[in-house]
C-alpha cells in the first residue's frame, strides 16, 4: 500500500461556546477512498472545512500535511490550488448558466478577459466524458437533475486538477440509480489515481466504495478501520459511532394520570411526500406513526431520513408535494391542509430551524410568543397589549428566559433562550399534540435540561409529544417509544425497554441496497 | 440593562421611583431612554433640527402661522400616501403605482363631477371605490398570482398614467364643486365669540390633549394593575408634558390664523387610526410578522396571502384619497398630476425608519419622514433655492437618514 497523502494531526477547532473538534487525527493514503462517518454533529463537516480552508489557518490548532508538506490555507482558493477540492452537500452551481460555464466558473479559459468559447466547449466536453455525462456542455444546469448536477460538480473539480476530492454526503439527495452511478464514478476516479474522502452514514455505501473508514464521535477521532478486513462489520462501525455513555442527565418523569383513551391523540397513516423540486423523489414514503396522550414518542434518523419533511408536511403541507396519507385526531380524520387548520385541530410544530422558520428575530419576545395565538390576547381583532405583556412575563419566568424585559429583541438572545421563546409560543397556542423538531439543537447543556423538564411537564399534563432528534441518548432518555426512519421510510419502532443506541443506529442506517 | 442608570448609585437602592432627585438624574433618565429608542427618536430630533435651522435661515418665516398652515396643505397628499406605503414596505413589498393611481383617480373624479355633474359626495365615494378596485387587482396579482410587487406596480404605474391621459384626453379638467374644493383647501368653520383665536380649533386641541393624557394615564394604570414594570414616574411626566406642549403649540399656532385645515383633521384621524391598527390589531401584527420573517409567519398560521392582498387594497384606497385631495387643492385634474409622488412616499417611509427587507417601521415614522421632506421643500422654497438644488438636497437627506440607520444598527451589533 502507498504512503499517506494527507495527514491531519491533533486538529482542535472551537466555536464560541462549543468545541467542535478536539484532537482529531486523520491519515489518508495515496489513491484510496477514505470514508468518514459519525453521528450528526460529530464534527465531520467541520473537519473538512478546516482541511479545505473554509476555516482558515490560524482559526484552528494542529497541523495539516499534504503530500508531505505542511499546509496553511488562507482560504478555499489556496487549498484548491494544491489540488484539494471539496464538494458540499448543497451544490454550488449557478442554475441559469450552462454546464460548461459552471465548470470553469472562476477558472475560465480566457485571455485578456475574453472567454475562449471553443476551448471552453472542447475541454468541457472532455471533462463531461470523464465523469460519464453525455449532455451537451451548453445545457443549462437548471435543466438537468440533481444526480447529473453532482457529476458536473465533479467535472468542475477535475478541471482544477484535483488530487484529493472531498465529497460531503454526496448521495444524500440522490435516488438509488444516481447514487449507484456516482459510486461507480468514485471507483473509476480512484483507478485514475485520485484520492477521495467521502462523508457518509450509509454503511452499505461505505462498504462498497471505501478502503478505510475513520469514525468521529463528539468531535474526536475514535478509530480508523480497514473496510476490507473481515472483522470490520457494520456492527463494528455502529458501535464506534455511538459508543458513548449516557452522560446527559434527564429529569424525573411524572407519569400522566389520565385514563387511556380508545384512539391515539394523533395518528398519521400512509403519509407520502415528494421533493418540492425533484418531483421524482419520494422524501417521505408511506409512513404511519401514532402518539397517545401523555406519551413522548421519538423519531430517530440521520440527515435526509425525512423526519422534518414528514412533520412539516403534516403541519399544513408546509413542505414538498403531498402524495397521500391521512391524519387522525382521537380517531377522527382531520384536514391539515393549511397551518391554520392544523393549529385549529390542536397540533403544534416547533421547528428545528428557529432562526428561519421559528422566530421573527427583529421583533420582541412578547410579540413572538403571541404570534401563533394572537386571538387569545385580542378582542374583536384588537390586541390587548397589557394582557399580551403579562402572558409574555409569565413565560419569561416559568421558562426562565434570560432577558431583562419581554421587549428585548429575540435576535439578541442566546440559542437556548431563543428556543425557549419558540416553545413558549407554541405552548401558549395550547396544543394537544406537539411535534418538537430537534428542540435542543445548538444549545448548551444547562438549557437542554430545562427544555427536557418542560417537555416532561407537557406530557404529564396529557399532551401528546412527538420528539424528533438526532441525538440518540436524548431520545433514549426522554421517550416512551422510538420510531426510526431512513431514506424517507419507517424502518422500525422500538419500545423504551428494548431501545439501545446500537439497535437504533442499525435501523437508522438501513437503506435499500445500492447494488442490486 | 434598563435599570443600570440607577444601579450606579448605591444610595438609590429602592428601585422604580428614581430615588436620585437631582436634575442630573432626570437628564440621565432621558438620555437612557433616548439611547434605547435611538431609531425612534433619532428622526424626530433630526426633524426638530431641520425646523430650527430653517426657522433661523428664513428669519422666522418658516413657523409663521400662515406658513405652517401652508406646509400642512402642501404635503398632505404625500403624507396620506406615506401612511399606506409604510404598510406596504413593512409587509416586505413596494408600490410604484401610487403616483399614477393618484392622477388616475383625480381624472376619474373630474370626469364624474365636471363632465357628468355627479354630486360631489357620490363622486367621492365612487373614487374611493375605484381606488379599492385598482388596489385589489394589484393585490390579487401580488399575493395570489405571486408576481413580484415591484413588477406589478411598475406595470400599474405605466397603466394608470396611460389611463389618466386617455380619460382626460390630454386636457386639464376643472373647476370642481365647492364641496370638493374644501377638502384640500378649506378650514374648519369659524363660530362662537371673537377670542382672537379660531374657536373650534382651540376646542379640538383641548379635546385632543385630554384624550392623549387620559389614554397615557389609563395605560400606565393598567400596567401597574398587572404588576408590570412601568417607566419611572418622572420620565412619564416629562413625556406627558412634552406631548401636551407640542399639541398646544400647534393648536395655538393654527388657531391664530384661519384655524385648522380640514385636511389636517383627516390626516390626524388617519395617523391615529392607522397607528392604532399597526400597534394594536391582529391585522397590524400580521403585517409585521410577514415582513419580518415570512416562513415563520406562515408556520404560525398567519394567512400571509390575505394580509398582503389587504395591504395593497388599502394602498389603493389611500392613493384614491390622495388623488381627491390633490385634485381638490389644484381645483383641476391634470394628466401630469401625482408625478413622482410614489418616490416621495417611498422616501418618506425610509427616512421614517422603514427597512428594505420589511418588518420594521411605524406610521408615525412615515409621517416624520414625510415632514422632513416637506419642511426641506418648504424651507428651500422660502429661501428661493431652485428645484435643481432641492432635488440634490433631498437625495442627500434620504442617504443620510438611511445611512445613519444602517450605521446605528451595525453599532448595536445585529
Amino acid at each position: 500500500m502507498a504512503g499517506p497523502v494527507l495527514e491531519m494531526r491533533s486538529i482542535v477547532k472551537t466555536f464560541p461556546g462549543v468545541k467542535a473538534l478536539s484532537d482529531v487525527t486523520l491519515t489518508v493514503r495515496q489513491g484510496e477512498v477514505h470514508a468518514i462517518c459519525g453521528e450528526n454533529g460529530a464534527g465531520k463537516s467541520t473537519l473538512m472545512k478546516v482541511l479545505s480552508g473554509v476555516h482558515p489557518h490560524g482559526s484552528y490548532e494542529g497541523d495539516i500535511l499534504f503530500e508531505g508538506e505542511e499546509c496553511r490555507f488562507r482560504d478555499i482558493r489556496a487549498s484548491e490550488h494544491r489540488g484539494i477540492v471539496i464538494i458540499h452537500q448543497e451544490l454550488a452551481l449557478v442554475p441559469f448558466l450552462s454546464i460548461a460555464e459552471n465548470i470553469f466558473l472562476g477558472n475560465e479559459h480566457a485571455s485578456r478577459g475574453l472567454i475562449n468559447w471553443n476551448e471552453t466547449l472542447r475541454h468541457g466536453t472532455e471533462l463531461l466524458r470523464r465523469v460519464g455525462l453525455s449532455d451537451h456542455p451548453e445545457t443549462r444546469v437548471a435543466d438537468i437533475g440533481v444526480g447529473k448536477q453532482q457529476l458536473v460538480e465533479i467535472a468542475k473539480a477535475l478541471s482544477k486538477k484535483v488530487k484529493l476530492l472531498i465529497l460531503d454526503e454526496p448521495t444524500a439527495a440522490l435516488n438509488d440509480e444516481d447514487s449507484g452511478k456516482l459510486l461507480d464514478l468514485i471507483l473509476e476516479l480512484k483507478k485514475q489515481g485520485i484520492t477521495c474522502i467521502i462523508i457518509s452514514h450509509k454503511l452499505n455505501e461505505i462498504r462498497r466504495v471505501a478502503d478505510s473508514v475513520t469514525i468521529l464521535r463528539d468531535g474526536r477521532s475514535i478509530e480508523t478501520l480497514d473496510v476490507k478486513a473481515p472483522e470490520t462489520t457494520e456492527e463494528r462501525i455502529i458501535s464506534g459511532m455511538v459508543g458513548r455513555d449516557l452522560d446527559h442527565r434527564f429529569p424525573e418523569r411524572t407519569p400522566y394520570e389520565g385514563k387511556p383513551e380508545a384512539a391515539p391523540a394523533m395518528e398519521i397513516r400512509g403519509w407520502t411526500v415528494f421533493h418540492p423540486i425533484d418531483q421524482q423523489r419520494k422524501v417521505v414514503d408511506d409512513v404511519s406513526i401514532n402518539v397517545r396522550r401523555g406519551e413522548i414518542v421519538g423519531i430517530a434518523g440521520l440527515m435526509g431520513a425525512g423526519r422534518t419533511e414528514l412533520a412539516m408536511s403534516v403541519f399544513g403541507r408546509s413542505y414538498g408535494r403531498y402524495a397521500g396519507g391521512t391524519v387522525l385526531k382521537d380517531g377522527q380524520e382531520i384536514r391539515t391542509k393549511s397551518v391554520a387548520e392544523a393549529v385549529g385541530h390542536g397540533i403544534a410544530y416547533v421547528t428545528e430551524d428557529r432562526k428561519h422558520y421559528g422566530l421573527n428575530l427583529i421583533d420582541t419576545i412578547n410579540r413572538n410568543i403571541s404570534l401563533a395565538a394572537l386571538n387569545k390576547v385580542a378582542k374583536r381583532g384588537v390586541v390587548d397589549e397589557q394582557e399580551e405583556r403579562q402572558v409574555a412575563e409569565r413565560f419569561r419566568k416559568s421558562m426562565n428566559i434570560k432577558a431583562p424585559t419581554v421587549f428585548e429583541r429575540v435576535g439578541k438572545l442566546s440559542g437556548g433562550n431563543q428556543q425557549k421563546v419558540v416553545l413558549s409560543k407554541w405552548i401558549f397556542a395550547g396544543p394537544e399534540v406537539l411535534i418538537l423538531d430537534e428542540p435542543t439543537r445548538g444549545i448548551d447543556v444547562g438549557a437542554k435540561y430545562e427544555i427536557y423538564t418542560v417537555i416532561d411537564q407537557l406530557a404529564a399534563e396529557g399532551k401528546a409529544v412527538v420528539f424528533i432528534s438526532s441525538e440518540l441518548p436524548e431520545l433514549l432518555g426522554m421517550c416512551d417509544r422510538i420510531y426510526t426512519m431512513a431514506a424517507g421510510r419507517l424502518t422500525g419502532e422500538v419500545p423504551r425497554a428494548e431501545a439501545t443506541q446500537e439497535v437504533l443506529m442499525r435501523q437508522m442506517t438501513k437503506d435499500k441496497e445500492v447494488t442490486r | 440593562m434598563s435599570t443600570d442608570v440607577t444601579d450606579k448609585s448605591p444610595a438609590a437602592a429602592p428601585p422604580g421611583k428614581g430615588g436620585s432627585g437631582t436634575d442630573g438624574g432626570l437628564l440621565q433618565l432621558i438620555l437612557g431612554g433616548l439611547r434605547r429608542n435611538m431609531r425612534q427618536y433619532g428622526m424626530l430630533i433630526a426633524l426638530g433640527l431641520i425646523v430650527i435651522l430653517f426657522e433661523v435661515w428664513t428669519g422666522g418665516d418658516l413657523l409663521l402661522p400662515r406658513n405652517v398652515s401652508n406646509l400642512v396643505l402642501q404635503n398632505s397628499y404625500i403624507l396620506i400616501l406615506a401612511i399606506g406605503m409604510m404598510l406596504v414596505i413593512i409587509a416586505g413589498h413596494i408600490d410604484l403605482s401610487v403616483g399614477s393611481l393618484t392622477a388616475f383617480v383625480g381624472a376619474f373624479a373630474a370626469v364624474l363631477m365636471v363632465n357628468h355633474h355627479v354630486a360631489w359626495p357620490v363622486a367621492l365615494v365612487l373614487c374611493l371605490l375605484m381606488g379599492a378596485v385598482a388596489g385589489s387587482v394589484q393585490g390579487l396579482l401580488i399575493a395570489y398570482a405571486g408576481i413580484p410587487s415591484f413588477i406589478v406596480t411598475l406595470a400599474g404605474m405605466l397603466l394608470f398614467r396611460g389611463l389618466t391621459e386617455i380619460l382626460l384626453q390630454g386636457q386639464t379638467l376643472g373647476p370642481f364643486p365647492n364641496g370638493l374644493q374644501k377638502i384640500g383647501n378649506g378650514f374648519l368653520p369659524a363660530v362662537g365669540p371673537n377670542t382672537n383665536y379660531h374657536n373650534i380649533t382651540l376646542l379640538l386641541g383641548f379635546v385632543m390633549i385630554a384624550a392623549v393624557v387620559w389614554q397615557e394615564v389609563r395605560d400606565r394604570r393598567r400596567q401597574q394593575e398587572f404588576s408590570l414594570d412601568v417607566a419611572p414616574a418622572k420620565l412619564f411626566l416629562l413625556k406627558l408634558v412634552a406631548i401636551v406642549a407640542a399639541i398646544l403649540w400647534l393648536t395655538l399656532l393654527l388657531a391664530s390664523y384661519d384655524g385648522a385645515p380640514i385636511i389636517l383633521i383627516i390626516l390626524g384621524v388617519l395617523v391615529a387610526g392607522y397607528g392604532y391598527v399597526m400597534r394594536n390589531t391582529v391585522f397590524g401584527r400580521h403585517i409585521y410578522a410577514i415582513g419580518g420573517n415570512l416562513p415563520a409567519a406562515q408556520l404560525s398560521g398567519v394567512k400571509d396571502k390575505r394580509v398582503t392582498f389587504q395591504v395593497f387594497l388599502n394602498m389603493g384606497v389611500l392613493a384614491a384619497l390622495a388623488g381627491l385631495v390633490v385634485t381638490s387643492r389644484l381645483n383641476a385634474a391634470s394628466p401630469k398630476a401625482g408625478d413622482g409622488f410614489e418616490l416621495e412616499a417611498i422616501a418618506s417611509s425610509f427616512i421614517g425608519g422603514a427597512s428594505m427587507s420589511g418588518g420594521v417601521g411605524t406610521v408615525l415614522g412615515a409621517i416624520i419622514g414625510g415632514l422632513v421632506l416637506g419642511v426641506l421643500n418648504n424651507g428651500m422654497n422660502l429661501l428661493s433655492v431652485g428645484t435643481d438644488w432641492q432635488q440634490v438636497i433631498k437625495g442627500l437627506a434620504l442617504l443620510t437618514a438611511v445611512g445613519f440607520d444602517v450605521w446605528n444598527k451595525r453599532k448595536s451589533g445585529s
